[in-house]
């Protein structure tokens, strides 16, 4: 394709947020996946999240493997750096981003098959790591861009587009987080914005890794009769458990919220997370709880979703590496190198001949 | 035995020690080394160990050189033989009139023995029972007790040696205590037993000068902190581990905020090398000057990730100390046999920059400058060590810092040079010699933000499958790597006494070896003018000399001849020129090996003009 730039021409009476900015200067190119992806309403929910957070732009790191997934960081956040890596391996790239660099966000962006098939074993590790992050998995049950194979998150039992059966036992990324160590752990769908966006704000103003795992129908190749991973499959057996607003420091708490339904999470940096409870007897904090109830949900065939675990007072990766609080990157010589005297005594230790 | 035609050597031999693994034989043994250099005589020891940990047969091979050659010679004037395992091949190794020290403690049949050797039991077990009631003890103390007696027996500085042990158990008094009284006790029972000293001898000399004594991977570590890495990522594997522990020790050092005891370094043991290459990658993607340490295995693991370095243009420093291949090979085994996996690695055309550095000074060296490199051509750089300079401890020039130098950072905009309206095209060439200028994220609110990636783009780093586009970044790349020769080490020329039509060239670890042979040559009145090759790509001075000779060697450690393959295909030479003189049985190659292949074939070529040779 040929790249087009967005007309830049703004009307003077556009709303800009609190660091001046229009939702404009959190979009990005113009998309190139299919038309009614997905992929797409995830984009425009991130760019909604950032605008909404008062994010600088340029204070985010976007980062994604290979896919279809793994390419939309190109159509948001044009004003921040990017980096699309090699397929499955974007948690390590990402880790060594956020350690050389504490003072960013990251977010990461993956699909099914590069977090749970070829890159299982990165996703893991950056989640037992305690990186800090959004990691936002889209995902579609199928590879997108290579034409609509089955990726390891596919329902045992569900049918591609061409009729083959899937017997292979599918991978929860949420049950797989919450056993690793993610300290937020959600699950959405692209096609329920109200929920979605809510959840990514949450995620961005959480310290430690925070997954989101976002089904994304990918109407190309999988929103058939027999996917688990259609539209009307996911609106049908979609079972949220709550409903997440995310309310920053500075803003008062005005919306009433019935008593009895509400639950109020502080995470670290000030921002209260309110929950409004679906399900009464849900317990966001409860780690093996949280565990417990998504197994029982899905052995009857239904898609918990919704924030399913956080821990508001978690550590992450800098606090196990005890580093300095000036950013890794922005430390010049005279912190780095100790210099000729150091050397020379150090040379004097390892004389054979005093 | 008393017909033997026993060894008469002076600063000039080589004692090798045959040991258990795990059984504390290794401190002793440096021990000893170190004190025949505190006598100023120069020592060159290897470790010749197994993959495991504990009970397998080891071997620390020292060379004594008065003249202060460094190379493994080969051969063996004195066995320590202290492992029963390996008691019959220890025995067989040992030169006609060589010199046999074991531990007499179990009678042993005579067949066991050479008839033209001198034998030399001392019952060091027993010994041992008597003087110290503690298991561990006996078995520790056997070590130094043997050291002793090897005092006595090689007339060394029995004082000097005492020194040592103070020095190095210093604060702790009954380390000291017991340590001292082995070595005394060995010393006075090897007086009491043998004619001492023998016919090996140490004697003072002044030819370590200030000189220091460290292993190539502290010297990396220590390199890398001087370059300003702050962010290490790696999985451990031999023989490279070592070198981010150096890292990590120096760090704590040097790099521990005195404030407040945070780190301004940060070290993170990935769940493997695809991992710690990524990380390195991200973290200087970011700014931050970041490496991993690896060998063969995890090289092989990292191609896919050297390819987006290479062609997303990001700085990577990656040290790799080389070990005997293909596959697990011989991991405990020196060799030079991983340049075409490093120097193409990855798919696609790919160039990388690699440094090879022949002992620790060069490690420390080349390790810091990996840095500036890597930042300055925004690229992977491999610094190529191997185990022998790796593990051992070499007597090297001691580390030196200029402290006016500052870090190059390379082709970096600021958000000054943003707010100036500077054009920032990712990937354009603004000034002709193939490099880009880059931002680090959150440089600037709103202007020179881009997306990497590994797919192509355009000079603006907008994607791009455009042909014209391909190829204009292509061509920048290689007018990039030709920038690099100028930029890597350069050569380093000997030149023969007379001048001579043949040349050699080497590089790394071969280089002690090589200035042996080239003194042992000259000698014969063989004269190769040689050159030592420290980076890839080669600089130009490299095809000048294959030029300005009709034949040259190339000496490597590896079995394909894999630098005369860089050769040939880089400076288009005619591969007849260059003749391939290689060492790859895992152990490092000699001056005698070297020296010898060369005469052969230099006679050869005398008897067979080379001129008819070409024509036929
Ligand atoms: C090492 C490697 N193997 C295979 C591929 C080909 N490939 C590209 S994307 C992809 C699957 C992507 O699936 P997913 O992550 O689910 O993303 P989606 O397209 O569905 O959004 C594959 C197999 C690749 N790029 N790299
Ligand atoms: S193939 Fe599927 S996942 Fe890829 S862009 Fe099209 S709809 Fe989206
Ligand atoms: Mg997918």
């Amino acid at each position: 394709m040929t790249y087009l730039a967005k007309p830049k021409l703004l009307r003077p009476d556009t709303p800009k947020n609190a660091v001046g900015y229009t939702k404009r200067d959190y979009e990005g190119a113009i998309s190139t996946l299919c038309a009614g992806c997905g992929h797409d309403s995830i984009s425009a929910s991130i760019v909604q999240a950032c605008f909404d957070l008062d994010i600088e732009p340029h204070r985010v790191a976007k980062l994604s493997g290979i896919g279809c997934s793994s390419k939309t960081p190109d159509y948001f956040l044009g004003a921040s750096h990017g980096f699309n890596t090699t397929h499955g391996r974007m948690p390590s790239v990402l880790t060594g981003a956020a350690v050389a660099n504490r003072d960013l966000l990251y977010l990461g962006i993956s699909g099914d098959g590069d977090s749970a098939s070829i890159g299982i074993g990165q996703f893991a590790h950056a989640m037992r790591r305690g990186v800090n992050m959004t990691y936002i998995v889209e995902n579609n049950g199928v590879y997108g861009l290579t034409k609509g194979q089955f990726s390891a998150t596919a329902d045992k039992g569900s049918k591609s587009k061409r009729g083959v059966i899937n017997n292979d036992t599918p991978i929860d990324l949420v049950s797989l987080a919450l056993q690793l160590g993610a300290s937020y752990v959600a699950r959405s769908f692209s096609g329920d914005k109200e929920q979605l966006i809510p959840l990514i704000k949450g995620a961005m103003r959480h310290r430690g890794p925070a997954l989101i795992d976002v089904i994304s129908p990918c109407v190309t190749f999988n929103n058939h009769q027999g996917s688990t991973r259609s539209y009307d499959y996911v609106r049908e057996h979609n079972e949220a458990i709550n409903r997440v607003d995310v309310i920053l420091p500075r803003d008062k708490i005005t919306a009433s919220y019935a008593p009895g339904e509400l639950r109020r999470v502080v995470q670290h940096d000030g921002s209260v997370l309110m929950l409004r409870k679906l399900h009464a007897d849900y317990d966001p904090s409860d780690r093996v709880g949280a565990m417990n109830y998504l197994q029982e949900r899905q052995a009857v065939g239904e898609i918990v979703t919704g924030l399913i675990y956080v821990d508001s007072s978690a550590e992450d990766l800098h606090r196990y590496l005890n580093t300095v609080e000036t950013p890794l990157n922005k430390l010049g010589d005279a912190d780095l190198c100790p210099g000729s005297k150091a050397l020379e005594a150090l040379n004097a230790s390892l004389r054979c001949n005093p | 035995m008393s017909s033997v035609q026993s060894v008469q050597k002076t600063n000039d031999f080589v004692i090798k020690f045959a040991n258990i693994n795990g059984t504390g034989s290794a401190s002793a043994n440096e021990l000893f080394a170190r004190a025949i250099m505190g006598m100023g005589v120069p020592v060159a020891p290897r470790n010749i160990f197994p993959s495991n940990i504990q009970g397998m047969p080891t071997w620390y091979e020292v060379r004594v050189s008065g003249e202060g050659w460094l190379g493994r010679r080969g051969g063996c004037e004195m066995m320590v033989a202290m492992n029963p395992q390996t008691w019959d091949r220890d025995v067989a190794e040992l030169a006609p009139g060589g010199y046999l020290f074991y531990d007499s403690t179990k009678m042993l049949p005579r067949s066991r023995f050479r008839d033209d050797i001198v034998v030399l039991g001392l019952p060091l077990t027993d010994i041992c029972t008597r003087e110290y009631a503690d298991q561990r003890q006996r078995m520790l103390m056997k070590n130094i007790m043997y050291v002793g007696a090897l005092t006595a027996l090689l007339d060394m500085d029995f004082k000097a040696v005492e020194g040592l042990i103070t020095q190095q158990y210093r604060g702790k008094d009954k380390l000291i205590a017991s340590n001292l009284h082995a070595l005394k006790t060995g010393y006075e029972e090897a007086k009491a037993a043998f004619d001492c000293p023998i016919g090996l001898r140490v004697e003072r000399s002044d030819m370590v000068g200030d000189r220091i004594f460290v292993n190539g991977n502290d010297a990396c570590g220590l390199g890398a902190v001087y370059g300003g890495a702050t962010v290490a990522a790696w999985y451990p594997i031999t023989p490279s581990t070592s070198v981010i522990e150096s890292f990590s020790s120096y760090c704590r050092k040097f790099r521990t905020d005195p404030n407040n005891g945070m780190a301004r370094y940060a070290i993170v043991q990935c769940e493997d090398e695809l991992a710690s290459i990524g990380m390195v990658i991200g973290a200087s993607w970011n700014g931050a000057r970041a490496f991993t340490a690896t060998s063969g295995p995890g090289i092989s693991l990292m191609q896919e990730f050297f390819g987006l370095a290479y062609f997303a243009e990001v700085p990577a420093v990656v040290f790799n100390v080389q070990r005997g291949g293909p596959s697990t090979g011989m991991p405990t085994r020196t060799q030079q046999s991983d340049l075409l996996a490093c120097a193409y690695a990855s798919h696609g055309d790919t160039k990388h920059v690699l440094l090879f550095p022949e002992d620790p000074y060069e490690c420390f060296t080349f390790g810091a400058q990996a840095f500036d490199l890597a930042e300055r051509l925004q690229t992977p750089v491999f610094v190529m060590a191997d185990l022998d300079i790796g593990m051992n401890e070499v007597l090297c020039k001691p580390f030196d810092w200029d402290d006016s130098r500052r870090y190059d950072r390379g082709k970096v905009m600021s958000a000054a040079d943003l707010d100036a309206g500077k054009n920032f095209g990712r990937y354009l060439d603004v000034d002709g010699d193939g490099i880009p200028y880059r931002t680090i994220p959150a440089t600037h609110p709103t202007k020179g933000a881009f997306f990497s990636r590994g797919t192509t783009r355009n000079a603006y780093a907008k994607y791009s499958e455009t042909g014209t586009d391909y190829v204009y970044n292509m061509e920048r790349l290689r007018r990039k790597l030709v920038t690099a020769r100028k930029l890597v080490p350069a050569p380093v020329v000997k030149k023969a006494a007379l001048p001579t039509r043949f040349g050699a060239i080497y590089y790394g670890s071969t280089s002690p070896a090589m200035a042996e042979a080239f003194a042992m040559l000259e000698e014969q009145h063989i004269h190769v003018d040689i050159m030592r090759v420290r980076g890839f790509p080669f600089a130009d001075e490299v095809v000048d000399f294959i030029n300005d000779h009709d034949q040259v060697f190339v000496v490597e450690q590896n079995e394909a001849g894999q630098l005369r393959m860089l050769l040939v295909n880089e400076c288009e030479i005619d591969p007849k020129r260059l003749v391939r003189v290689l060492h790859y049985d895992g152990t490092p190659i000699t001056a005698g090996f070297i020296a010898g292949k060369i005469a052969d074939a230099v006679k050869q070529d005398n008897v067979t003009p080379l001129r008819k040779q070409v024509a036929s």
